[in-house]
């Protein structure tokens, strides 16, 4: 990738997180101070208008590379570029109830990013464009003067959605944006936001666990696994030609409805603790191919391996 | 003795108001056999779990049943007071939650839970009962049990959580299961342990499972049989190749088309416009009628009703709307 194509790009991105007990629990049980790495090394980079998609189970880091990538969060090792307009970057969150302010009206909550984004517009203009997007995500214009509280939980959702496209934005982080959601309102929103993304060149960083709702959306998939990606590529290799084992056994593992498969056998074992990950490959537990290399040494994307689009010393050896 | 586990006729479940009744569940009509599993599925508020829980007999006050009837291998059950439904639920009917926690006390050991609820349930003495927790733990896939029968249910992940849960639910060798979004809250390579493990259960043990879930993924690949329910009613029932691959009422067909695959790229999901009603504004005639293409007059002042197997809509049970 062309370094001006990027609008955004991580570089050997990290953040621990204290996670000891108490000082006085530490010296009486004799307890080390204990990091846990949510984000472990990361890179990668996001083409403008395009969609790059961040796959992976709970607890794997996804959300705390959003909060890095909006300056929730500070790095605590690595970096973020961003080569945006800042004010033109939103974000819409995993959890609709905590990010609407209960004592505003819907209407006052939407056009916020507007009044202070371009004070000027007038009250008729931003009743206007409060209607529209109020309609745009599946709820009516008189919804605008409820309160969030009046709302289900997929309706609060749609109205975070609404807020964040308000703001005319260049750049979205969407953290599980339709994961609250009702299968065929999510087909309404994912539909929306392609179409924005369309009409006006949005670049979106896309973060779900679900990877059908992945698979519509992007362009690019990084998957990870206990805080790093183990696999990144272009979408439509990753589902014909999945490089990590992880990636291969999430695709083997994921029901569909097109494509039941009734013998499926289920992935063994669980995900690790962040606080103590596996030694070498964080992966090599639950890994059927695991090799003698994988308990002591931790695998790397390496450029000259699949162009650098997988961390597995399995897929090293078979290299093209 | 018949194969016929769980026999739901004509259910009605009302919550007075201070505005007026609402009605949660309207008609509803199923049957589950031996060693099958039935999917109940739909979105938000269509009243799945509710079904779950008035089968249970744990609809919260003020909801109540208010027509119909509910039977259990040959007897009647929505007539049975307090005390009995409270033999019967842990007894002859398991129950497996969203939320494991839901269903086990923090503060005691797992095996003591078991312990309990065994002997609660059954003749066993306590060594047996606690030899009969151990097979149980075993049976779902619990590692080592002797080593963790006394620990706590925080001391377990959320999917070995779920597995204890349903460990519970197996005690008292139960004819039904109700499981409700079993599992929704584990991680997706867990979620397939868990269904796994519901799908050997039914079959080895002949235990009769009603699957409730929003997730049509999971039905498509655990239930025999599926019912899709929309704003309280039963839209559509059959067996799940059928209702998947033809689905016969144009709110299934349209969320079938509105969930993306992993399998092949769709530019655009199929849309339902507008949403389900909420339960105070339910449309006369067919629930889906405003959203639907095909509405014509009948659909706006006849409610189509299905005792069994089809679609609950006009043009598939009589070919039009008008
Ligand atoms: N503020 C914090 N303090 C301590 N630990 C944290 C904090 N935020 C996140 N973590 C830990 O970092 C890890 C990654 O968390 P994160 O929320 O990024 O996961 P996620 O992939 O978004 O998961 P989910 O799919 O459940 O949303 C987890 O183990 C989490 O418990
Ligand atoms: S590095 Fe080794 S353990 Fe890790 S995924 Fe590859 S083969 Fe498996
Ligand atoms: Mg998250």
């Amino acid at each position: 990738m062309n370094r001006t194509d990027a609008i955004l790009e991580a570089v050997a991105l990290e953040r621990r997180f204290d996670v000891s007990a108490p000082w006085l629990n530490r010296v009486i049980e004799r307890k080390p101070r204990q990091t846990l790495r949510a984000v472990d090394g990361v890179d990668f980079q996001i083409r403008r208008g395009q969609t790059l998609a961040i796959v992976g189970e709970s607890g794997c880091g996804k959300s705390t590379i959003a909060k890095l990538v909006t300056g929730l969060y500070e790095p605590s090792g690595g970096a973020i570029q961003f080569h945006g307009d800042p004010n033109r970057m939103q974000m819409i969150f995993q959890d609709p109830y905590a990010s609407l302010n209960p004592r505003w009206r819907v209407g006052r909550i939407i056009a916020e990013p507007l009044r202070t984004l371009r004070p000027e517009t007038s009250a008729v203009d931003l009743g206007a464009r409060v209607d529209e997007l109020l309609r745009t995500v599946g709820l009516s214009p008189s919804d605008a003067s409820k309160y969030p509280h009046a709302f289900s939980g997929g309706q609060r959702q749609r109205i975070s959605i609404a807020r964040a496209l308000a703001g005319d934005p260049e750049f979205l982080v969407c953290d599980e944006p339709t994961s609250a959601l009702d299968v065929s309102v999510q087909a309404q929103v994912l539909n929306l936001m392609k179409q924005l993304q369309r009409d006006f060149g949005l670049t979106y960083l896309f973060i779900s666990h679900d990877l059908s709702v992945v698979r519509h959306m992007a362009d690019e998939i990084a998957v990870m696994y206990l805080g790093r990606i183990v696999e990144i590529q272009p979408k439509a290799d990753l589902f014909e030609r999945p490089l990590h084992p992880y990636t291969r056994m999430l695709l083997e593992t994921i029901p569909d409805l097109k494509v039941p498969n009734r013998d499926r056998k289920p992935m063994g074992g669980e995900v690790p603790s962040p606080i103590a990950p596996p030694k070498g490959c964080s992966f090599h537990p639950r890994c059927p191919l695991a090799f003698d290399r994988c308990m002591s040494e931790r695998p790397v994307r390496n450029a000259d391996v699949h162009q650098g689009r997988v961390a597995c010393f399995a897929a090293e050896e078979t290299r093209k | 003795m018949t194969d016929t586990v769980l026999e739901v006729r004509d259910l009605r479940v009302e919550f007075p108001t201070r505005t007026g009744i609402l009605t949660a569940l309207d008609g509803v009509s199923l049957s589950i056999q031996r060693g099958e599993i039935l999917g109940v599925v739909g979105e938000s508020g269509a009243g799945k779990s509710m079904t779950g829980l008035a089968i249970l007999g744990l609809l919260e006050p003020p909801g109540r049943i208010a027509g119909g009837e509910i039977w259990l291998s040959g007897d009647r059950i929505d007539t049975l007071s307090e005390r009995e439904m409270e033999n019967v639920r842990g007894g002859r009917i398991g129950a497996i939650f969203q939320d494991p926690l839901t269903s086990l006390n923090p503060l005691f050991r797992v095996g003591d839970q078991l312990v309990e609820t065994i002997r609660l349930h059954t003749d066993l003495g306590k060594e047996q009962a606690r030899a009969r927790a151990l097979e149980l733990l075993r049976e779902v896939g619990i590692p080592a049990p002797e080593n963790r029968i006394d620990a706590y249910p925080h001391q377990f992940s959320g999917g070995m959580r779920q597995r204890v849960v349903i460990a519970l639910a197996l005690c008292a060798e139960p004819e039904l299961i109700v499981a409700d979004e079993p599992t929704t809250a584990l991680d997706v390579s867990i979620q397939a342990q868990i269904t796994a493990l519901l799908r050997q259960l039914c079959r080895e043990r002949g235990t009769a499972v009603m699957l409730v879930t929003h997730d049509m993924g999971v039905i498509a690949e655990t239930a025999d049989r599926v019912a899709v329910m929309y704003a309280g009613r039963i839209a559509e029932m059959g067996t799940v190749e059928d209702v998947v691959r033809r689905p016969r009422h144009p709110y299934t067909e349209g969320l079938m088309g509105s969930i993306p695959s992993m399998h092949g790229d769709v530019a655009e999901l199929q849309m339902i416009p507008g949403s389900m009603p909420r339960l105070d504004a339910i449309p006369q005639g067919c629930a889906f009628n405003p959203r639907c293409a095909h509405a014509g007059t009948r659909c706006r002042t006849e409610v189509p009703r299905i005792n069994g197997t089809g679609a609950a809509c006009w043009l598939a049970l009589e070919g039009a709307t008008e």
